[in-house]
């Protein structure tokens, strides 16, 4: 057999016809990278490529580093491989890799989603041979409702604590899913602070589109302007001493693990908002029938199960560790890593 | 439905305890008096019997969701609730539902005796028909427990807030054995006279383990002591010529125990006595271990009777001639009870008196409680002696002083996800001790509690990480991790693999600084039996 297209070894997958990795967890001469997230964005690459959208998101979290950024679709070649991102509706700058070399096209997914959250480029299907996918979510328990419906019951219940005089903490992680939260907030009903970690990462992002104002909380914000008004702090901000400055306040947590009802008690979090920036049971099966490729490799999430479904499904499917992750760390804990640099 | 379904949502979304109990106040103002009884039944444990098997559930919500069975069971492995995963993987709906809770729980009933192929379309029909978390709750009538931290004394503090009846007076009303399908909220609550239930139970009075030092409860003349014995803790009524007897979790055990009835005729009617049940051999206790292999089973052989037969060890009298005497001092009662215990109408009845010490100093309080494993007891209880009896647990007047426990260093190898706030988790542990030639680690114990969440959080990505072989949710590990394991007592078994059962095994602390080799071995545990 040839040598394949992409190869899973020690530091990431790799390309050898081009020589080139792609989300590398180990350092590497050459990466490219499919967005801004730690673990599949790492320090210490001699040269990374990315989306342009997701450079200054890089530049932000890796600081100087070597950074070539390109357009969703500009076909750039290597050694004769022909490389281009494709949007992956995970998060700003997000982005699917196609790899195509003498006719074989592969695509690696990062993360994604297939709804449209009228934030980041809405994800499209890439046509391919090999399709390269997570599966965080890759059980039939989760099935998400429509954004709109869960924005509706974000706001409601910010309404709500306000008409009680208790202010919002709404956590979600500093990259992501505090932009998509930001993003449909209805600022008609109060002010929207934000920590310190997730202010810093907005700030980045409005380059990139327009999102509601929003006041950085400071060791000189007032307790009593911030009653009745909307928080929004990462997971690692809960039980912290910081927070005792919005008493009395109501805790929520927007994430795809909200969907269990022991994820919302074991973070002892008042209310759980199942929101998330990876597809849901039916997106990834939507998804990967829309690729029209045979073969699956799945990477992170519940690769095992999945890859079972798929190939009773009739894929060829497989799975290939990596240090993405899915399963093993949920989005607080990486979260807190994000905060900790 | 939708009023109960919006009630248990409320419940599970709070830690507060004034929340939930001002939810549960406001339901119990607000709902239909069938609703409310139902509710009270369903909080303190008597739902109707199962109508379905649960492996036809998996099949049907596989169907529906269409997905292959497999699939299902791995995903409830995951989800950790079945009830819980029916609703997530069923597809949704949101119609317009106003069944009442009271009827649906007359569905169940009736839906008992029916075929399967009934059973099924009445399921199904409401999977699809019911929202999300009404799916969740119908399924969960049918199932099993809610699990969302409302204990009796909770509920009975609602209902208080919402009848203005004191809560001792609910909570004897809500002892014993009713039913909801056929009494009123009128009866259960609100009526005045509930003497025509000869069945009822009085609510037991549970001590608080001490806190600090023993010496702090004072003046030492003033406590009766007496051993804590390690059984059932049982109330045996005899009234109107009948006998019943209680387990602690309201549970009516009087079928189980049939050596016991003998009592009947031995105690005049009119008698309640708080005790523990034991097995006992000619007057020598059994280890809770030999309980349990009586517990949980409803008939009993001839073999097992004379194996392993139960009495009564009566530390308390709540009601004589008819009269409740919970008022009364400790001592008095005691007076009471020692004096009927002394001349029985009959000889050699499976009823002893729990044996009440008085000491000069604290110093010989914990003397004698340094003797409670030879005397097979937990500890000791100390106990006012001008202490009325109360109703639930109550600091104060009654305590108890465990002695402390046996421990062992064990190495973790098996994990397996836990449930409820854990789901997803592995947080239930399989712990095993080196054999003689150190080759092999040998299953002793399971363990599901000890730790701190995040440590919790970081074995449980150790674990992921450190995955040997998956047998379904369990996972062996890599030997590896070694930690302190508490329990309470220890017994020969021949039920377990390693021939010894520990009594509630936890976790008491993740010994990192200990290499797997120095775990301790069988031997040293076979070496804490008490022969």
């Amino acid at each position: 057999m040839n040598t394949p297209l992409l190869a899973f070894n020690d530091k990431g997958i790799y390309c050898a016809a081009a020589d080139v990795y792609l989300d590398p967890w180990k350092p590497v001469s050459k990466a490219i990278i499919s967005h801004g997230h730690a673990d599949h964005s790492r320090w210490g690459h001699q040269q990374y490529i990315t989306q342009e959208d997701n450079v200054p998101i890089m530049k932000h979290r890796l600081g100087d580093i070597s950074v070539t950024g390109k357009k969703y679709g500009e076909t750039f070649t290597i050694n004769n491989v022909q490389f281009s991102f494709h949007p992956a509706g995970h998060i700003l700058g997000s982005s699917q890799i196609r790899v195509a070399h003498k006719g074989e096209v592969w695509v690696f997914t990062g993360d994604y989603k297939t709804e449209n959250d009228l934030l980041t480029v809405p994800y499209e299907p890439v046509k391919c041979h090999t399709f390269i996918t997570e599966c965080t979510f890759g059980l039939p328990a989760f099935k998400w409702r429509p954004q709109a419906e869960v924005f509706e019951e974000i706001n409601g219940w910010w309404a709500q604590n306000q008409s009680e005089g208790r202010t919002s903490v709404l956590f979600g992680y500093s990259l992501g899913k505090a932009q998509r939260l930001l993003k449909h907030l209805d600022p008609s009903i109060g002010k929207i602070y934000t920590h310190a970690a997730i202010e810093n990462m907005t700030e980045v992002c409005r380059s990139l589109t327009d999102f509601p104002e929003t006041i950085r909380i400071t060791r000189d914000t007032k307790k009593e302007e911030l009653l009745g008004n909307m928080v929004l702090a990462p997971p690692s901000a809960h039980g912290s001493p910081w927070i005792r400055k919005m008493v009395p306040y109501v805790t929520g947590s927007a994430s795809g693990w909200m969907a269990f009802r022991g994820a919302r008690r074991r973070r002892a979090i008042d209310k759980g908002f199942v929101l998330s920036d990876h597809c849901d049971w039916d997106g990834l099966l939507a998804a990967i029938e829309a690729t029209e490729a045979t073969k699956i490799i799945t990477t992170h999430g519940y690769t095992d199960i999945f890859s079972k479904y798929l190939r009773e499904l009739g894929y060829d499917a497989r799975t290939e560790a990596t240090q993405y992750e899915g399963e093993n760390v949920s989005e607080d804990a990486k979260e807190g890593k994000e905060v900790s640099e | 439905m939708k009023r109960f379904a919006q009630l248990i949502k409320t419940l599970d979304s709070t830690n507060k305890t004034n929340e939930k109990v001002a939810a549960l106040a406001q339901y119990f103002r607000e709902a239909p008096d069938a609703d409310k009884v139902w509710t009270i039944a369903i909080l303190s444990h008597r739902r109707p019997s199962r109508p379905v098997k649960t492996t036809w559930l998996r099949e049907w919500a596989a169907d529906l969701a269409n997905i292959p069975m497999w699939l299902f069971e791995e995903t409830y492995h995951i989800v950790g609730d079945l009830a819980e995963t029916i609703a997530l993987v069923v597809p949704a709906s949101e119609q317009e539902n106003e069944k009442s809770l009271s009827a649906y729980l007359a569905d169940m009933i009736a839906l008992k005796p029916k075929k399967e192929a009934e059973k099924k379309a009445y399921i199904q029909q409401h999977w699809n028909r019911l929202g999300y978390y009404e799916r969740f709750v119908f399924t969960k009538l049918i199932t099993g427990g809610f699990r969302i931290g409302v204990s009796q004394k909770l509920m009975t503090r609602a209902l208080h807030q919402a009848t203005d009846i004191p809560e001792d007076e609910l909570a004897y009303k809500l002892m014993g054995d009713w039913n909801p399908s056929t009494i009123s909220f009128e009866e259960l609550v609100l009526a005045e006279d509930t003497s025509h239930l000869i069945s009822k139970p009085y609510p037991f009075y549970l001590a608080y383990a001490i806190e600090g030092e023993v010496r702090a409860l004072g003046d030492v003349t003033e406590w009766s002591v007496e051993h804590k014995w390690d059984g059932i803790r049982a109330q045996l009524i005899v009234r109107e010529g009948e006998i019943f007897i209680w387990s602690r979790g309201e549970e009516l055990v009087t079928d189980k125990y049939p050596e016991l009835h003998v009592l009947r005729e031995a105690l005049p009617n009119g008698t309640v006595l708080d005790g523990e049940l034991l097995v006992m051999r000619e007057g020598a206790i059994g280890t809770f271990n030999d309980l349990q292999t009586r517990i949980g089973r409803k008939t009993v052989s001839k073999k097992m009777l004379q194996e392993y037969p139960v009495a009564i060890m009566a530390y308390d009298i709540l009601e004589w001639e008819g009269k409740d005497l919970r008022k009364q001092a400790f001592q008095q009662r005691r007076n009471v009870l020692e004096a009927l215990l002394a001349k029985l109408p009959i000889k050699d009845v499976p009823l002893y008196l729990s044996e009440t010490y008085s000491f000069e100093s604290w110093e010989a309080v914990a003397e004698e409680r340094e003797r409670s494993r030879e005397k097979h007891s937990e500890g000791l209880m100390l106990k006012h002696k001008q202490s009325p009896y109360q109703v639930g647990r109550k600091k104060g007047d009654w305590w108890k002083w465990k002695v402390d426990p046996l421990t062992i260093d064990a190495v973790l190898t098996y994990a397996m996800r836990g449930h409820g706030r854990r789901t997803n988790l592995f947080t239930d542990y399989t712990f095993g001790l080196w054999n003689e030639e150190k080759t092999e680690l040998v299953t002793f114990a399971k363990a599901y509690s000890g730790l701190t969440d995040q440590e919790f959080r970081e074995v449980d990505a150790w674990i992921k990480k450190n995955t040997l072989e998956r047998f379904g949710p369990v996972r062996s590990v890599t030997p590896h991790w070694v930690f302190e394991i508490a329990f309470e007592g220890i017994a020969h078994s021949k039920r377990h693999k390693s021939g010894v059962a520990t009594r509630f095994p936890r976790i008491l602390r993740w010994r990192k600084d200990k290499k797997l080799e120095e775990a301790n071995s069988l031997e040293d545990l076979k070496g804490m039996i008490v022969e």
